[in-house]
């Protein structure tokens, strides 16, 4: 991903003809507030989302719909409903994710246990853990130029080899837990590999390779799940095998409740965001990635290899979707996986390393965000519509992707430097 | 056309980027514009031209204020603009690109194709410009796509003043006197001429009057008459050597060989064919050619980045067959890239880590497989003193430099790392004079040293300074090693595949097989 600077016309910064005024904390804050620079356009993006999503949650609900067929008559029902419906329903995506105020009254009385407070907040861990591998799959491909649509196949890849690992082995659980990860990245990785080395070596596209590998990702599971070595012995439904007990991942906080499903691959996640850190600005490898990913050409020219650079990126973007796939395959769903296992975690990690601008700490923060809609809205339903979730990641991602759009709207005004958006090399 | 700028100003920000030009233009006059890269030149052509605004002052047509909001205005007003970079399609014909935006119809937007035919033809009839006006853009040689240039600007509705922007950065010699007699011809009939370049030669040839610009402000009004050195203190503030001070060379064993190189490109054209070049030790062979005649694949290939299709290439005496770019520059191989945005810098680099571009691998800047910046940034520091290198600090962004302050960290990175032999293609490019003079001495200093230097460069000048020989490329080929004393029109005459000793024969409209 490279970060393009948008300057005006002439490509000179924007004249200022006022005469400067005396900078003071405030004033600089205020400027700071009223400017499109990334974090700003962030925290906008964030809450025009929220305001389309109202509206949205307006038009789609029935009751509400009716009090505006009369709302020259008596305006105030519409008003009404139409406050009563937003705040419901944004509460209920907040209880479903963070804090659920039903249960701290329960807590307050005594009714309740602490764990059950913590129930939504490790819902939303949950669901975020499996966005922040496929996030940083993306958001690793991205730094060296190239977009991994296929971390979605990846993680399918790496939900089969840690259940194959997971089950097939007799271990000690300090040895076969390890393993079994490992697997799940090395499968993801062999995935990934593919359109890197289909790039480096005939110049195939590496976003219509990965594309197409996550179809034939998902339809190798279906296939392999309904083969005797990998389909469950008890249940007649396409489902795997159990995972053994050894290679389970232990849940952090079962023991204050046992619906605390959150588990060491939330641990997991976030140390593979400070090693895609580590990696990419500390180490020669991360230099070779973001010199390729800024300028090829010039990084050719240094002597760098592009061809082996983009594989080797690819093959560890796959890897890190492929942990994601073995935190599913030995977590939540350590009892078997399905076709439904992976849900949609390797296209949202898409959104997610766009949300995070590919950095790794953005990754994770927009891997929690992502994550807390989810639980938000999957707790919520039927009372708000499902798809409220989805909408507000898409809007989201609409608004950060298009700046211009966000200062337009806003009549933000345009920092030192330009606009920065985000885009992948030659797609 | 009587233009006159009083007082013009152009700030941007804090930052002024023009600060009170006076100058007039007389009708019919040879006006040029002399100044350094950053001087305000471009910013003065595009308030000029109606692209800026200015902040303050006004330009006056035969005494008579104009404002322009855009190109449209300017165009309406009588003014035409040749752009540094030609502004054509490609793809379309010379009538198409010359009624571009102002396109002839028969009523309800059917292009006549006959009407811009033959608006083409009035236009080079009356000014003596020879174009065949069916002929595809793309398919034409450089000097005659700036000759659609010309009459297309000369083409809008009452174009009087004629503002030509480096016209010359891309021809030969030959096409240079040929566009500055054109020039000649353009001011007798009465069109006025603002002539924008930063070489000398050209501007004594054909300016009546010389107006040099140095950090947005008039520094000087000089006869065409000046002398070369009183015009280039002028433009850069200073006393400045043309000449490059070095003595006679002392060339050791070979350190490249090149022999029969053959290099097909994609589209199954030979652009190296059957090259022969050799480059001693402590010598500066310089390579002069139009480009376009395969020096970039020449300089691809020796670093690494081209494949031969046949032919072998020796640096310091092995055969570099085999190996990759990495191993020739750890093995000493110096190259400075003909195309600095695109294969030197990486912009959104800092300046340090551009520094090490191709040595962070290396200890002490790696160890490991860790990156160590304490080291990088000691580095960056040292040779930002050593290369006077102007920039805020080494963590700022290469893309803030400007273009010469650039050319200086690709130097940087080259110059501070053994080497053995180094290429340096179009070393100079886009680098005002103060930069260059101190990238020539460079260059001596390293032939001093030992190392065996390829200059590759369009502008015969340059070549002239530093080389020890001379190497003309075309088609492919070396077609003739002379030494540096042969007069230019000799040069110029193997440049364009014509034998040294016979007048070349030459069809201007189109231009042969390039």
């Amino acid at each position: 991903m490279s970060t393009q600077t948008e300057t005006p016309a002439a490509g000179k910064p924007e004249a200022d003809q006022s005469p400067e005024p005396k900078p003071n904390f405030m004033r600089l804050f205020g400027r700071y507030l009223t400017e499109a620079n990334s974090v700003m356009v962030t925290i906008y993006s964030l809450l025009l989302a929220f305001l389309i999503g109202a509206v949205l949650l307006i038009v789609s609900d029935e009751y509400t719909r009716s009090t505006f067929s009369y709302f020259f008559a008596r305006p105030q029902d519409a008003w009404y409903a139409s406050r009563d419906l937003v705040v419901e329903s944004y509460t209920a995506l907040f209880e479903g994710a963070i804090l659920n105020f039903n249960t701290l009254e329960q807590y307050q009385a005594g009714q309740a246990e602490f764990g059950n407070l913590l129930r939504p907040l490790s819902e939303t861990l949950t669901y975020a853990t499996p966005l922040i591998f496929t996030g940083l799959a993306v958001g690793l491909a991205f730094r060296a130029g190239l977009f991994n649509i296929g971390a979605q196949g990846q993680l399918i890849f790496g939900m089969m080899g840690a259940l194959i690992v997971g089950f097939s082995l007799d271990l000690p659980i300090w040895l076969h837990l390890p393993l079994a990860i490992i697997a799940g990245g090395v499968a993801g990785g062999l995935l990934g590999a593919v359109p890197g080395v289909l790039k480096a070596s005939t110049g195939a596209h590496e976003v219509i390779s990965s594309i197409m590998l996550n179809n034939i990702a998902a339809l190798f599971l279906v296939w392999a799940l309904g083969t005797a070595f990998l389909h469950s012995e008890t249940k007649p439904d396409l489902v795997s095998k159990p995972v053994d007990d050894s290679a389970v991942l232990p849940t952090l906080l079962s023991s204050l409740n046992p619906s605390l499903r959150v588990n060491l691959a939330l641990v997991i996640g976030i140390a593979a965001a400070v090693f895609t850190w580590w990696l990419l600005s500390k180490s020669t490898f991360g230099f070779r990635i973001r010199a390729v990913g800024f300028n090829e050409h010039a990084a050719a020219t240094a002597g760098m290899r592009i061809g082996s650079t983009y594989t080797t990126t690819m093959t560890a973007a796959g890897a890190l979707a492929g942990l994601g796939g073995a935190a599913l395959a030995l977590g939540v769903s350590s009892g078997g996986i399905t076709t439904n296992t992976a849900l949609d975690y390797g296209f949202s990690g898409i959104t997610v390393a766009l949300l995070g601008r590919a950095n790794p700490g953005g990754i994770v923060a927009s891997a929690l965000l992502f994550g807390a809609l989810k639980a938000g809205a999957l707790s919520a339903q039927p009372d708000v519509p499902v798809d409220i979730s989805t909408l507000l990641q898409a809007t989201i991602v609409l608004f950060i992707a298009a700046p211009a759009l966000v200062k337009a709207i806003l009549h933000l005004r345009t920092p030192r430097g330009g606009l920065v958006t985000l885009e992948a090399k030659g797609w | 056309m009587r233009l006159e700028l009083k007082g013009l100003t152009k700030k941007f920000g804090s930052f002024t980027a023009d600060d009170d030009i006076d100058l007039v233009v007389e009708p019919g006059q040879i006006h040029a514009i002399l100044g350094e890269n950053g001087a305000g030149k471009s910013t003065l052509m595009n308030m000029l031209y109606g692209i800026l605004t200015p902040t303050s002052g006004e330009i006056l047509i035969d005494g008579e204020p104009v404002s322009f909001s855009g190109p449209g205005d300017a165009i309406a007003a009588g003014i035409g603009m040749v752009h540094q970079h030609f502004k054509l399609v490609g793809p379309f014909s010379v009538a198409d690109n010359v009624q571009l935006g102002r396109e002839h119809t028969r009523g309800l937007g059917v292009l006549s194709a006959a009407a811009a035919r033959k608006a083409v033809l009035d236009v080079s009839e009356q000014y003596g410009l020879r174009l065949d006006p069916d002929a595809v853009c793309e398919d034409l040689p450089v000097g005659v796509q700036q000759r659609v240039e010309i009459v297309k600007a000369l083409s809008g509705p009452k174009t009087e003043l004629l503002i030509l922007d480096e016209p010359t950065a891309v021809l030969t010699p030959a096409e240079i006197t040929e566009l500055l007699q054109i020039i000649r011809n353009l001011a007798k009939s009465g069109t006025s001429i603002l002539f924008i370049s930063h070489k000398l030669k050209e501007v004594q040839a054909v300016a009546d009057t010389v107006t040099v610009i140095r950090r947005g402000k008039v520094v000087a009004e000089l006869e065409p008459s000046a002398s070369e050195a009183e015009m280039a203190s002028a433009m850069v503030g200073r006393a400045v050597s043309l000449r490059v001070d070095k003595t006679p060379a002392d060339p050791g064993e070979p350190r490249l060989e090149v022999k029969d190189l053959t290099v097909v490109s994609d589209a199954g054209v030979k652009v190296l064919d059957g090259l022969e070049l050799t480059v001693h030790a402590g010598e500066i062979v310089g390579l002069a050619g139009v480009e376009g005649n395969g020096q970039t694949e020449l300089a691809r290939a020796i670093l690494g980045l081209v494949k031969p299709d046949s032919g072998h290439i020796s640096i310091d005496g092995r055969d570099v067959h085999g190996r990759g770019p990495a191993r020739r520059i750890a093995d000493g191989l110096g190259y400075i890239p003909e195309d600095r945005g695109r294969d030197g810098l990486v912009a959104e680099f800092s300046v340090a880590e551009n520094i090490v571009l191709n040595q962070y691998k290396d200890e002490p800047y790696s160890k490991g497989g860790v990156v160590d910046a304490g080291a990088v940034r000691r580095r960056a520091v040292d040779s930002i003193a050593e290369f006077d290198i102007r920039t805020q600090s080494p963590e700022e962004s290469a893309s803030s430099l400007s273009g010469g302050n650039q050319q200086k960290v690709i130097i940087a990175r080259e110059f501070s790392r053994p080497r053995r032999f180094l290429v340096a293609a179009q070393p100079t490019r886009g680098v005002d004079v103060g930069a260059t003079e101190f990238i020539h001495s460079r260059l001596v200093a390293e032939r001093d040293t030992g190392t065996g230097v390829l200059l590759i460069s369009s502008e015969l000048d340059e070549i002239y300074a530093l080389a020890d020989r001379i190497a003309v490329i075309y088609n492919g080929r070396i077609v003739g090693e002379v030494a540096p004393d042969t007069p230019r029109e000799v040069i110029g005459r193997l440049m364009v595949g014509a034998s040294a000793a016979t007048e070349p024969a030459r069809d201007d409209a189109d231009g042969g097989d390039r």
